[in-house]
């Protein structure tokens, strides 16, 4: 999984994880803590949240160290305040996140929206549960994968992440703050009860073999800065923070280049189009899945999370039986990787996509089949995983297509 | 004997008329003329009585007028009527 | 104005603002931009670091102050610049946080941000711009709207009653606690700049006119004549009980220093806590192996 943490490509010089917040070993802990501990290890220093299972343990266990590390943890009064505090925290220099569950992640959509809008790099950990409403509190689903992407009102652009391990959800963890900063947007960690609350080994590695991806910096003086305006190619703004006598101006309306309101069309056009057009050109970059033999696949499962393990097994048993069938493995949800499902849909017979909801990111995917191959999707209501007996079901009637 | 005077950028005020009504020395008049937006701003109309205590420019609230003490004229000038001190 | 510029005369809040976006956005009348001389006033007064000192606003007319203060601003979601500041509070002590919005965005959809922050006890100041109305949206009654007013969401007269801001954040733990009105410049900006001077959640109160949205459906006039009913109705008492200042229609308006007390703000209670541990986990954390496995994970 180091590649992960290798595949960032760009010309910023990234530096090396801070070694006194690096848990380094070999360990035995869950999801969240696991996620918690990739936070720490990416720089995180300050997180805001409101308990909600089945993710409190991440926010729990960095109250534990954050104090450690020169840092804090600080419980809110809801998820309104909490997706905005963190928010305060980053622009102030700092990195930051928050975690929750369902109702929690409904609460904070406006806020995604503000960090989105004002392009502020920060992290939002998902730990799905069943829903809608209070739903199943304590058993997994995978239903808020749309909400991730649409969940907030207007028209922006995100990352999700779906770890499927303990391992990956500190990996993921990683690199959603290196994301973040690298593009200054909002990125969700999409885990689920089990991913979050099953235990397994999980390596920590040294600190200088993690990456990290520092705040972008200001390359010009106070009075010169233009808060929105110093743009390179990846068409991803310098940041200035708070106290540094940038005098910044930082508002979730449509700005200007300066950062200041500037409501017209035009503008709207200009901000709206460049946050977009800044995710869309690394799309070869954001392109995150665990692929297995897809060479000759006339069969793709295309899974994450949770579900991506109970298809593993689906996806041995059809083998076993002679079946061509390929793993197509989501560790990057948002942006939809597009451009590869279009390419393998020209040379499949089907998609077979097993997700604990009642099928929504089978939406894409079929989207991006775009007819020239099936798409079977294998909804679920949550709650517990998938057979993998029903997925090979599926698996069978792709490869008769 | 002036002792202080205002400042008023005409094309800044509203006319809403809190400069006029809380000058202590009652030294300002909203004009009959009109600024560009169609609004009457402040002059002065007993310069003579004004002292400069800017208490014009602590109340508007469009940084319109603001007012000073002549520091050629009197130098050291404790105001006797301090600003403010009434409410 | 040449002569003017020759002999130093020029207004010194100008040096403290965005002056390339002024005129403001504020309507003729409006007390907004009154309070705002009152406050660059007390930053002078303090010796502020301009370069320290960061504005977070939430959304209405008040909500704008802080774009027009030549400093760090954040014009945040609506309701919540409380929280905002809170993070920027706590993650670079070096910061000078002063919230500065309207009394719909503070005290009603942000009104349980007040109360967790003043008993947080954060280093934050806030101010609060009372003009008793919704008044960028056009009117609505809040929760700061005077009991029977007319407004465009209450057009039979409103059927609940105001809250009275100075008690619900003294009670809540605030260390200071002041009401002005647009009137009292001076006063307001001695309260300013004493809150300045202070640690810990520092609350002021502003009562200003809004002509526009608020006295014009009540048959108010326009706002000098709030303003001189300001002066009017107004009586100074430092040191009120904050449960007998809630403003009654007609009845005087109690301002004044109502509370200033002393109470160990958030981090700094947090590192006497820590103790000793603190400096040494900075010097070097603990590297302890946690315990897994604990708990069920119920709600």
């Amino acid at each position: 999984m180091a590649t992960i943490a290798d595949s960032i490509k760009t010309h910023t010089k990234l530096e090396h994880a801070d070694q006194r917040a690096v848990l380094t070993g070999t360990h035995f802990m869950n999801g969240d803590a696991a996620a918690c501990e990739g936070a720490l290890a990416a720089g995180a220093r300050f997180a805001a949240g409101y308990p909600i299972t089945p993710s409190t343990e991440i926010v729990e266990r960095f109250a534990s160290r954050a104090p450690q590390v020169g840092g804090l943890f600080i419980q809110m009064e809801d998820e309104l305040a909490a997706s905005i505090t963190l928010q305060g925290m980053v622009w102030a220099g700092q990195k930051s996140f928050t975690s929750t569950s369902g109702p929690g992640f409904s609460l904070m959509m406006e806020h995604i929206g503000y960090a989105a809008m004002t392009e502020t790099p920060c992290v939002f950990f998902n730990v799905q549960r069943g829903g809608p409403s209070t739903g199943l509190p304590t058993l997994p689903a995978q239903g808020d994968m749309m909400q991730a992407r649409f969940g907030s009102h207007g028209d922006y652009s995100l990352i999700a992440l779906v770890p499927n391990s303990p391992q990956e959800c500190f990996w993921l963890a990683v690199k959603a703050f290196n994301l973040a900063e690298q593009f200054r947007v909002p990125v969700m960690v999409m885990m689920d009860e089990c991913v979050g609350h099953m235990t397994e080994k999980v390596v920590i590695p040294k600190a200088e073999e993690i990456e990290i991806f520092p705040r972008r910096a200001p390359s010009k003086p106070p009075g010169e800065f233009l808060a929105y305006g110093e743009i390179g190619e990846d068409l991803v703004p310098e940041m200035a923070s708070a106290g540094e006598g940038y005098k910044i101006y930082v508002t979730g309306m449509t700005h200007d280049k300066r950062g200041y309101p500037l409501g017209n069309a035009e503008a709207q056009r200009i901000l709206v189009g460049r946050q977009f057009e800044k995710l869309r050109r690394a799309e070869a970059e954001l392109t995150l899945i665990d692929e297995d033999h897809m060479d000759d696949a006339d069969v793709a499962v295309v899974s994450y999370g949770i579900t991506s393990r109970v298809a593993e097994r689906a996806i041995q048993l059809a083998r076993a039986k002679g079946i061509k069938v390929g793993r197509m493995r989501l560790q990057g949800v948002w942006p939809f990787p597009e451009k590869r499902f279009r390419e393998v849909a020209q040379r499949i017979k089907a998609f077979v996509a097993p997700e604990l909801n009642m099928g929504q990111v089978v939406l894409e995917v079929e989207r991006c089949a775009g007819g020239h191959c099936r798409t079977i999707a294998l909804p679920h209501a949550g709650g517990t995983v998938h057979r993998p007996l029903d997925i090979l079901a599926a698996i069978e009637k792709g490869a008769q297509a | 004997m002036n002792r202080g005077s205002v400042v008023v950028v005409t094309e800044r005020c509203k006319g809403c008329g809190f400069c006029v009504e809380f000058c202590p020395t009652h030294v300002l008049k909203l004009s009959s003329a009109f600024n560009a937006k169609g609004y009457h701003p402040p002059h002065l109309v007993d310069g003579d009585k004004c002292s400069g205590c800017n208490l014009c420019g602590m109340y508007c609230p469009d940084f319109a007028i603001f007012g000073y003490r002549e520091p050629q004229v009197r130098p050291v000038a404790p105001a006797p009527s301090q600003p403010g001190k009434e409410a | 104005m040449s002569t003017l510029t020759e002999i130093g005369v020029h207004n010194p809040v100008e040096d403290f603002l965005r002056m390339e976006r002024i005129p403001s956005i504020w309507c003729p009348g409006c007390g907004i931009g009154t309070t705002v001389n009152s406050f660059v006033h007390a930053l002078i007064k303090t010796h502020t670091d301009m370069k320290k000192l960061v504005m977070v606003s939430g959304i209405g007319c008040s909500g704008r102050v802080g774009g027009y203060i030549g400093t760090d601003h954040f014009h945040t979601t609506h309701g919540r610049a409380i929280p905002f500041a809170t993070g920027l509070s706590l993650a670079n002590t070096e910061l000078n946080v002063v919230v500065y919005s309207g009394d719909g965005d503070l005290v009603s959809i942000g009104g349980n941000h007040l109360i967790h922050a003043a008993r947080r006890n954060v280093n934050l100041l806030v101010i609060c711009v009372n003009n008793m109305i919704y008044a960028m949206t056009g009117g609505q009654a809040a929760a700061t709207t005077p009991a029977a007013s007319m407004s465009s969401t209450t057009p039979y007269g409103a059927f609940e009653p105001d809250i009275n801001i100075p008690q619900l954040v003294d009670a809540a733990g605030a260390v200071y606690v002041a009401r002005w009105t647009a009137f009292h410049v001076k006063q307001l900006e001695t309260s300013m700049a004493e809150a300045l001077k202070k640690k810990g959640f520092r609350f002021i109160e502003v009562v200003t006119p809004c002509p526009t949205l608020y006295q014009r459906r009540n048959n108010m006039g326009d706002g000098l004549a709030a303003m001189k009913d300001y002066k009017d109705r107004s009586k100074i008492r430092n040191g009120a009980g904050t449960h007998e200042v809630a403003m009654l229609p007609g009845e005087q308006i109690i301002v004044g220093k109502f509370v200033d007390r002393e109470r160990q703000d958030y981090l700094t209670l947090m590192r006497s806590r820590l103790g000793a541990n603190f400096q040494e986990w900075v010097d070097a954390p603990p590297q302890v192996e946690h315990e897994e496995g604990e708990g069920c994970g119920e709600c």
